[in-house]
């Protein structure tokens, strides 16, 4: 069996016998302005949450419950789920097409990343939009302060 | 040879030894794609289960705490520091990789220099303020 290796400088073409979107494209642009956007977010993140303050250490419910009723905070966490996420699922898929080489393990993977990406961006968009910070019958100090002003 | 190679073309140089039209073979152009990767791959796990322990806040205050207690230990502390770590080089590898593309890859070795300059300044103020802060608490 021979196989032709194409001149490493031929320009790409796409098929002639492709039409539509194309999906290729838009999946290259996306990684790219994602990738600018989640710069500034995860950076953000990474600040207010390990730098300011005590960092790691402060981190606990109350925390957390003060960043997810704070509609900046929300709109943040939750654009950075839906982008982190398919940024990263999409560049899984292009390992898996690499790197697999059996057509049916491809596939395996890819449904299994599509899976994952699609399912952590419902809970996770859930878990923002549906949050409570006070829980009935949680002992309040664990609670954000504001809770006992309810 | 030196005197021999400085006779010979640029393209003539590089078709001995690597195609031309590809700064993805060897050297800072390879090593660079390789490291951005990896990288990619580990953040991509640790955000699955990142999602799934932060939506324990809709499971209890009790629950959360116990997960992100985890998260304050020593050794998470430590891989804390390679997670940044590998963000980091992500983030400005990646913002390499767009300036290639639509300004110029003429430049992709400096700026893989710039990147590793900018990933030991990023994590000379991260490193130490966050260790303070897991191993003093």
């Amino acid at each position: 069996m021979t196989t032709t290796i194409e001149a490493p400088r031929s320009p790409y073409a796409r098929s002639p016998k492709k039409r539509g979107v194309n999906w290729e494209k838009w999946g290259w642009i996306y990684m790219r302005v994602s990738g600018v956007v989640l710069v500034v977010l995860i950076f953000g993140h990474l600040f207010v949450n390990l730098m300011v303050g005590e960092g790691v250490s402060a981190l606990n419910f109350a925390f957390v419950a003060g960043k997810l009723t704070t509609p900046f905070w929300m709109v943040w966490d939750v654009l950075m789920l839906w982008l982190a996420l398919i940024h990263g699922g999409n560049g899984m898929r292009t390992l898996v097409n690499d790197y697999a080489t059996q057509r049916l393990t491809r596939g395996i993977l890819k449904s299994a990343i599509l899976a994952a990406v699609v399912i952590l961006i419902v809970l996770g968009t859930l878990v923002v939009f549906t949050f409570d910070p006070c829980p009935a019958g949680s002992p309040a100090d664990l609670l954000p302060s504001f809770c006992s002003a309810i | 040879m030196p005197e021999q190679a400085a006779t010979l073309t640029s393209q003539q140089k590089t078709t001995s030894r690597r195609p031309a039209g590809t700064l993805y073979r060897g050297r800072e152009g390879m090593w660079s794609w390789v490291l951005h990767r990896i990288t990619g791959v580990a953040i991509f796990f640790f955000l699955l289960v990142h999602i799934l322990d932060t939506a324990l806040v809709r499971v209890s205050p009790e629950a959360y705490n116990a997960v992100i207690a985890s998260y304050q230990t020593p050794i998470m502390g430590l891989g804390e520091v390679a997670l940044v770590g590998a963000i980091v080089f992500h983030a400005f590898n990646g913002l390499r990789i767009i300036l290639i593309d639509f300004w110029n890859a003429k430049y992709q070795k400096a700026m893989f220099y710039v990147v590793i300059a900018l990933w030991v300044v990023t994590m000379l103020a991260f490193v130490p303020r966050h260790l303070i802060n897991v191993f003093s608490h």
